[in-house]
């Protein structure tokens, strides 16, 4: 069974026409990527995902449950860190599991347990703008695993991040993945990207957005010259030909 | 080298200030200007002295009218910040009447204020409050809506409840903006009483010092005027001070990146 399941989603959104009966999977402990020219409405369905503003029509299955419109089931994260500035490194971590009425000094004390992993340990009483661009994300990211951990919605997580730290950022994401094995669905434009942490791929056309491609990278062998053949069929795909 | 170089820059405006005192000082001197035009520095000093305890006692009236009347100034300005950020026809009636009411002259109210409510505390408090509440109200509600719209999709993506999400995100993401309003204000809240009780007390410093005025003492005068500004710096470093308390993570050294 699909971990998660979006099932013909139509959206208008301020007159715009967004997404055109759009389905896709998300399999246990897959991660599924999707890339789609900038302005595609991929954000505005990470947001029908999350809950945040209801499809036209269309649904969002979880674990074969409808969760169309309804906020607090996956966790979101988006391209900016959104980290509050007011609240030191390890409280910023912890706020999923305080805003579950955990107490503050228990939720601290979990959320430690996983600063190792996210490269942050020793950095819990720092507040955010103390850190460099890359730590932020991953306090980003280990407080959206925090929130929930089996289903993560990644909306361009690394794009803001200077190039070398993309990479390790890749790296890190993908070991942490294998350990973790959160199903994970990762929204990007950039194809390098794409092709080194997806199980599976879905190329969306321009606005309004569809399905143009689904490749299973399990089937794709990785050797440079058909990595290449692939790159160059989803370039032709994202510019719409 | 360099711990000298940070804290230089501090002490420069006492040297003006030192620099300032000494060219009146000896400007005076010179001229030979009457003391009852323009009086030194020494004689100011002088008179503070010698009138301490008269002093004293005026300045705690008008510190009491300027703090009443600022403290009524911030929960004024709280609540119709908030009422403000949140209704928004009411901010769409009121907004403009809070801009009208920052052009009406002082003055004039201070003349007429007394006029309406008599020589007592009350009048200079409406007045404090008036000058007071806009800066507050005006930066606070900015703050309010300054926060940023992704932060609170996602709160809500985590099914924050709104007065979750009001003390975790919007408060703290307002305050920096509050208090500078509240810097503002606190630096009008004694020159506004002392106007109120410029045209109509029987007692404050603003009374004191229009009574000084009509006798040319302008040395009392210009006391008057030193204790003032000492007041309102006073005033400015306590919001200083609580800003510090209230916002740790504000502070200049936690606002530098340390880590690449």
């Amino acid at each position: 069974m699909s971990k998660l399941e979006v099932k013909g989603l139509y959206k208008t959104l301020e007159g715009v026409f967004t997404l055109n009966n759009l389905s896709l999977t998300l399999k246990e402990h897959e991660v599924v990527v999707i890339l789609g020219p900038s302005g595609c409405g991929k954000s505005t369905l990470l947001h029908i995902i999350a809950g945040l503003i209801p499809p036209d029509r269309g649904k969002v299955y979880i674990d074969g449950r409808d969760y169309t419109c309804q906020t607090g089931r996956v966790s979101y994260m988006q391209q900016k860190d959104l980290l509050l500035d007011s609240r030191t490194i390890i409280d910023n971590v912890a706020l999923p599991l305080v805003l579950r009425g955990i107490p503050k000094e228990l939720a601290r004390r979990q959320a430690a347990l996983h600063l190792d992993d996210f490269g942050l340990s020793g950095f819990e009483n720092y507040y955010p703008r103390q850190l460099s661009g890359g730590m932020k994300q991953r306090a980003a990211l280990l407080r959206t695993y925090l929130f929930s951990s089996d289903i993560l919605l990644l909306d361009e997580p690394f794009a803001a991040l200077d190039a070398i730290t993309r990479r390790k950022m890749h790296l890190w994401l993908i070991d942490l993945q294998q350990r973790f094995r959160s199903s994970v669905l990762f929204v990007t434009h950039d194809i390098e990207e794409a092709l080194l942490i997806a199980s599976r791929i879905y190329v969306f056309s321009a606005r309004p957005a569809q399905v143009r491609l689904e490749i299973d990278m399990q089937s794709i062998p990785h050797r440079p010259d058909s990595l290449y053949r692939l790159k160059n069929r989803i370039l032709a795909e994202l510019e719409g030909e | 080298m360099r711990k000298y170089a940070n804290i230089a820059p501090k002490t420069y405006p006492f040297l003006v200030i030192i620099l300032a005192v000494m060219l009146w000082h000896i400007g005076v001197k010179l001229s030979q200007v009457p003391v009852w035009i323009l009086p030194g520095p020494v004689q100011v000093l002088q008179a503070m002295i010698s009138h301490a305890a008269l002093l004293w006692h005026h300045t705690q009236i008008t510190l009491t009218e300027a703090l009443l009347g600022f403290a009524l100034s911030v929960a004024l300005a709280l609540v119709l910040a908030l009422l403000l950020h949140y209704l928004n026809w009411l901010c769409q009636a009121l907004y403009p009447l809070f801009i009208v009411s920052q052009t009406i002259p002082l003055i004039v109210l201070a003349v007429l204020l007394p006029l309406w409510f008599g020589w007592g505390m009350f009048p200079k408090i409406l007045i404090i409050i008036l000058v007071c509440f806009f800066p507050m109200v005006i930066n606070l509600f900015n703050g309010l809506k300054a926060v940023d719209p992704d932060i609170l999709n996602l709160f809500r993506s985590m099914g924050a409840k709104p007065l979750a999400t009001f003390r975790l995100v919007i408060m703290p993401y307002a305050l920096p903006s509050f208090f500078a309003g509240l810097r503002i204000s606190a630096t009008y809240s004694i020159m506004a009483a002392v106007i109120g009780e410029w045209l109509g007390a029987q007692r404050g410093l603003g009374y004191y010092m229009t009574l000084q005025q009509k006798s040319f003492a302008v040395d009392r005068v210009l006391a008057v005027v030193v204790i003032i500004c000492i007041l309102s710096l006073l005033l400015v470093k306590a919001v200083d001070l609580l800003e510090y308390l209230l916002l740790p993570w504000n502070r200049k050294v936690y606002s530098q990146q340390l880590y690449q």
